[in-house]
């Protein structure tokens, strides 16, 4: 037996070895960790200075808007109409009640193991729409109508991209299913359709929906501006959608249509009963993503007059009896946005890990 | 005797059940609803244009425009037609487009990479850069720039001074422009002659390598030649190059390149938003490259940076090419959000301007969207050429 034993290599403390590993690994890595951490912390002094202790949260109007830093004031002042935008204030208890359907639907969907929670979401796409359509505009069943020009705001860029990607999925689903058709005609049209409306950029369908679409119409049939901003918006998407859709057609195996042809399913019934179910199952995350795209690209709305929640923010920056409040505006509108998209995103990162199993061949 | 012959071959499906009878009744179907609907949109299209005394037609186009254009490359003022107002706003769009597309690249190149870096500081910084940018809509960054930024600039009285010849400003950005003199064509033919000289030895280092198996090296070689040779015919032409700078006259500058607010806060807007999602691509590319890869490169001993030139980048850039070429197409889509603070593009100029002006909405509209299919499909065919380049070829 030899006495002779290796010592255990010297330990350094445990942050120390990180950072020299992770940080300060060679001359190069050391002289860009210091820039880096230079400029972090001249920048972020000042930042939080603007953001919170020089900031002003309490007050009336802009007079009381006296620190150095941001006016929150400007935000919190003119909230309601950054989220309902010029919708009577009395019935605002309606759109309230669709955000808090829409968090009950949409919420516990984060949340594993949540009781029901498949209902709620199927509720949430094809229930909600149906509510919303008689709770928002109004005019039924005793509620008050409240013309559409009059919606604005946060609610607004909801109802512009909820309605946008559900409107768009069952076109999206019939082009795909077009584009992949063994009927060269329709195969063509289906083609040409996607291929030219996502060549095309947003806003210029919007123009052609506000300006072009009532000249397609026949005499005396008009829609008013959200209906063909909407309408343009849905088109347009659908181009998108179907090209997602059409990535999980061609990732489920032919022995899945085979099998579907062996068991003499017709065409309607193979394709509904056995190859959608497990290519929409597989393209849920790419569809969570376009529904951010359009989220975002709902902005562009503002181009064609509609109040969308940038809209408003826009529209107030400009108002003399706020000075130099643009930052703090548009820190708010990219605050909402980034919570919304970022979440989103989250949870389909998420799911596109639990989805990943057993499709693959 | 008789003799009864009975066919045993099943009777063929009747023709309603036959695919192809099927599969032609429903595309003539489809064929007469194109038509049909395309019939009917004609129809109300002509009929209501003319209640509305609209009139069509592309002769607007040598009409006289009569509005003034903030910016632009190709020669322009009021009196032109408006046919020339479109290929302001077409080249206005082209420009920002590639200098979007060249910042765009380059950027989301170097956060990818750092994205990936073993530092982590560096790697976090990227990661936060990334999911903040590309999670904000594009045209409030764009407004972010534009109204928050840059018009917070000095006046031009104040403007902050470069060395006496850059300016910077709320009414733009004011650069020297260099002023050719007589004579320098020579330049011209130097410049010329020293891209032929490197693709000459290229050629020739490549032949030599295959023969012999030495290196030349001719990034280094190339290099020289490109600088070396216009800046010695330069020298020899007499340095024909005068450079005119911009100078304060009354309110505003005079003389010189200006870059407009609008141009730079769409170009930044555009390049920061885009490398946010070209960063992502790029990480994903070189992700995809196999360690194995690496590990045989470093097992016959290249060193790292030849790894990286000759084994990682090209099997990376057969994942990446795909879906940069569509964030290329939608950072050219993307600059007609230049409507909306003003820059004219040609959605500005030609899709608003004129066509309120002349009223001749389906003109303007198909010439437009014509105009970006254009482009996109040149796009798809260059990258789809570029794609099948380097694409894996399976022998």
């Amino acid at each position: 037996m030899t006495e002779s034993t290796m010592k255990a290599p010297k330990k350094a403390l445990r942050p120390v070895k990180w950072m020299r590993e992770n940080l300060f690994s060679g001359w190069f890595n050391t002289v860009l960790t210091l820039g880096v951490a230079y400029m972090l912390v001249t920048s972020v002094g000042p930042l939080l200075n603007w953001f919170f202790l020089d900031a002003n949260f309490v007050g009336a109007d802009a007079s009381d808007c006296t620190g150095a830093g941001a006016c929150w004031l400007f935000i919190s002042q003119r909230l309601n109409f950054f989220i309902y935008g010029f919708y009577p204030d009395e019935l605002q208890w309606r759109v309230d009640a669709m955000f808090l359907l829409l968090a009950i639907a949409f919420v516990p969907q984060f949340i594993e193991r949540f009781p029901g929670r498949k209902w709620l979401g199927l509720f949430g796409i094809f229930g909600l729409p149906v509510v919303g359509y008689f709770l928002i505009p109004g005019g039924s069943f005793g509620l008050e109508q409240v013309q559409s020009s009059k919606w604005g705001g946060l609610m607004l860029t909801l109802i512009l991209a909820y309605i946008g990607i559900v409107a768009s999925l069952p076109i999206g689903i019939l082009l795909a299913l077009g584009r992949r058709s063994e009927m060269p005609i329709i195969r063509g049209i289906c083609v040409v359709f996607i291929e030219v409306w996502r060549a095309v950029p947003l806003i210029t369908v919007l123009f052609m929906a506000s300006v072009m679409l009532p000249l397609f119409l026949p005499e005396g049939v008009n829609f008013e501006k959200l209906a063909r901003a909407l309408i343009g918006i849905t088109l347009w998407q659908s181009a998108y959608m179907a090209e997602v859709i059409r990535g999980g057609l061609q990732a489920i195996p032919r022995g899945q249509y085979e099998a579907a042809d062996a068991l003499g399913l017709g065409y309607w019934r193979k394709t509904g009963l056995v190859i959608l179910p497990q290519a929409l199952k597989m393209v849920i995350p790419g569809i969570v993503n376009t529904f951010i795209s359009l989220f975002k690209d709902t902005t562009l709305v503002l181009i064609i007059g509609l109040f969308d929640i940038l809209g408003t923010v826009q529209s107030t920056v400009t108002d003399p009896a706020w000075q130099n409040v643009a930052i703090e505006g548009y820190v708010f509108v990219a605050f909402c946005f980034w919570v919304f998209c970022f979440g989103i995103s989250r949870y389909s990162q998420n799911l596109e890990r639990k989805l990943d199993t057993g499709h693959k061949t | 005797m008789k003799k009864q012959t009975i066919d045993t071959r099943p009777a063929g499906p009747k023709p309603w059940y036959d695919p192809r009878v099927r599969s032609l009744f429903f595309q003539a179907i489809a064929i007469a609803l194109v038509f049909w609907g395309g019939w009917v949109l004609v129809d109300n299209t002509l009929s209501n244009m003319q209640s509305r005394g609209i009139s069509t037609g592309f002769g607007f186009l040598n009409e006289t425009a009569g509005f003034g254009i903030i910016m632009n490359l190709v020669p322009y003022d009021a009196t032109m037609s408006y046919g020339r107002t479109f290929w302001v706003g077409l080249t206005n769009t082209l420009l920002v487009s590639a200098m979007g597309v060249v910042a765009a690249t380059i950027l989301g190149f170097i956060i990818g990479v750092a994205r990936l870096s073993s530092n982590w500081l560096v790697a976090k910084m990227a990661l936060v850069y990334i999911e903040v940018i590309r999670n904000i809509p594009l045209l409030l960054q764009i407004f972010f720039w534009y109204f928050a930024v840059l018009s917070n600039l000095p006046s031009p009285r104040q403007s902050v001074d470069v060395g006496g010849a850059m300016f910077l400003n709320n009414r733009g950005l004011y650069l020297p422009e260099p002023m050719t003199q007589e004579g320098f064509g020579i330049v011209w033919g130097g410049i010329l002659l020293a891209i032929a000289a490197v693709v000459g030895v290229r050629v020739w280092a490549k032949k030599r390598q295959l023969a012999t198996g030495q290196i030349f090296p001719t990034f280094k070689v190339g290099v020289a030649i490109l600088v070396f040779v216009p800046v010695i015919s330069y020298l020899v032409a007499g340095r024909p190059l005068d450079w005119e700078l911009p100078a304060l006259r009354g309110f505003n500058f005079g003389g010189g390149i200006t870059i407009i607010p609008e141009l730079a806060a769409l170009w930044i807007a555009l390049s920061l938003y885009t490398a946010s999602f070209i960063a992502e691509i790029v990480r994903s590319g070189i992700l995809s490259v196999s360690k194995g890869q690496t590990e045989a490169s470093k097992a016959l001993g290249l060193p790292n940076g030849l790894t990286l030139r000759l084994v990682v980048i090209p099997q990376a850039m057969r994942v990446i090419i795909p879906p940069l070429t569509s964030q290329y197409l939608n950072l050219v889509k993307n600059s007609s959000l230049a409507t909306a603070i003003g820059y004219p593009d040609l959605v500005a100029v030609f899709m608003g301007t004129t066509l309120n002006q002349t009223g001749q909405a389906v003109e303007v509209v198909a010439i437009t969207m014509a105009v970006y299919l254009t482009i996109s499909l040149l796009i798809s065919l260059f990258m789809n050429i570029y794609n099948r380049a380097v694409a894996i070829k399976e022998r």
